[in-house]
C-alpha cells in the first residue's frame, strides 16, 4: 500500500522538479536561478526521504537531513556572494 | 502510523508541486521567494516526518523532527537574507507592487 503513496509522490516530485529546473534556464536574474536552485534542493530532499520509504531503509532519511544542512549552507553562500557583487 | 505517514508524504508533495509552480508562474522575484519558502518546511519537512512516521521506530521519529526543526529555522533566514541582497542589487519589484519602501535606500 505505502508503494502505491510513494509512486505518486515521486510522480508530483518529478513535476515539481521540472518546474524548479525551468525557472533555472528560463529566470532573468542571477538571483532567480539561485532561488530556483534553492527550490530544486528543497525537492531532492523530499525525493530522497521518499525513497527512504519506497525501499524501506531508515538510513536514508539522514541523508536527506544532511543534504537540507549542505543546502542551506549553499544558499547563504550564493546569497552572500549576490551581496559582494553589489559593493564593488 | 503507515496511514499518517502516507498522509504527511502526500500531503508534503502536494506543497512541493505548488511551490515549484509559484516559482515558475509569479510574476518576479519577491513573489517567487514567497512561493519558494514555503517547499522548504512544509514541503519537505512534511515528506521527512511522514517518512519517519512511516517507519514507526522512535529514534528515526526524533531525527527527522529535529530536520524539520531546523528546517524552520532556517528557511526564513535563507530567504531573507536572498531577498535582502536582490533589493540591495537593484532587482525591480512587479509593476503591481503597489508598496515598495526600499526604492530610495538602496
Amino acid at each position: 500500500m505505502i508503494e502505491v503513496v510513494t509512486d505518486i509522490a515521486f510522480g508530483l516530485l518529478g513535476i515539481a522538479m521540472m518546474l524548479a529546473v525551468s525557472r533555472l534556464i528560463l529566470g532573468p536574474t542571477l538571483a532567480d536561478r539561485i532561488l530556483a536552485l534553492d527550490v530544486a534542493n528543497t525537492i531532492g530532499i523530499g525525493l530522497i526521504a521518499t525513497f527512504a520509504v519506497h525501499v524501506h531503509q531508515a538510513l536514508y532519511v539522514d541523508v536527506a537531513i544532511a543534504l537540507a544542512l549542505v543546502g542551506f549552507v549553499a544558499t547563504i553562500s550564493f546569497a552572500r556572494y549576490l551581496l559582494a557583487q553589489v559593493k564593488r | 502510523m503507515t496511514y499518517a505517514g502516507a498522509i504527511l508524504i502526500l500531503v508534503g508533495a502536494v506543497f512541493a508541486v505548488l511551490g515549484a509552480l509559484g516559482v515558475l508562474r509569479f510574476p518576479d522575484l519577491y513573489t517567487r521567494l514567497h512561493a519558494a519558502s514555503k517547499t522548504g518546511p512544509l514541503g519537505a519537512g512534511l515528506i521527512l516526518v511522514g517518512a519517519g512516521v512511516s517507519t514507526g521506530d522512535a529514534l528515526t521519529i526524533l531525527r527527522t523532527l529535529v530536520g524539520i526543526v531546523f528546517l524552520l529555522v532556517v528557511s526564513p533566514v535563507s530567504t531573507h537574507l536572498l531577498a535582502r541582497a536582490a533589493a540591495r542589487s537593484g532587482i525591480a519589484p512587479s509593476s503591481s507592487t503597489s508598496i515598495n519602501e526600499l526604492r530610495n535606500s538602496r
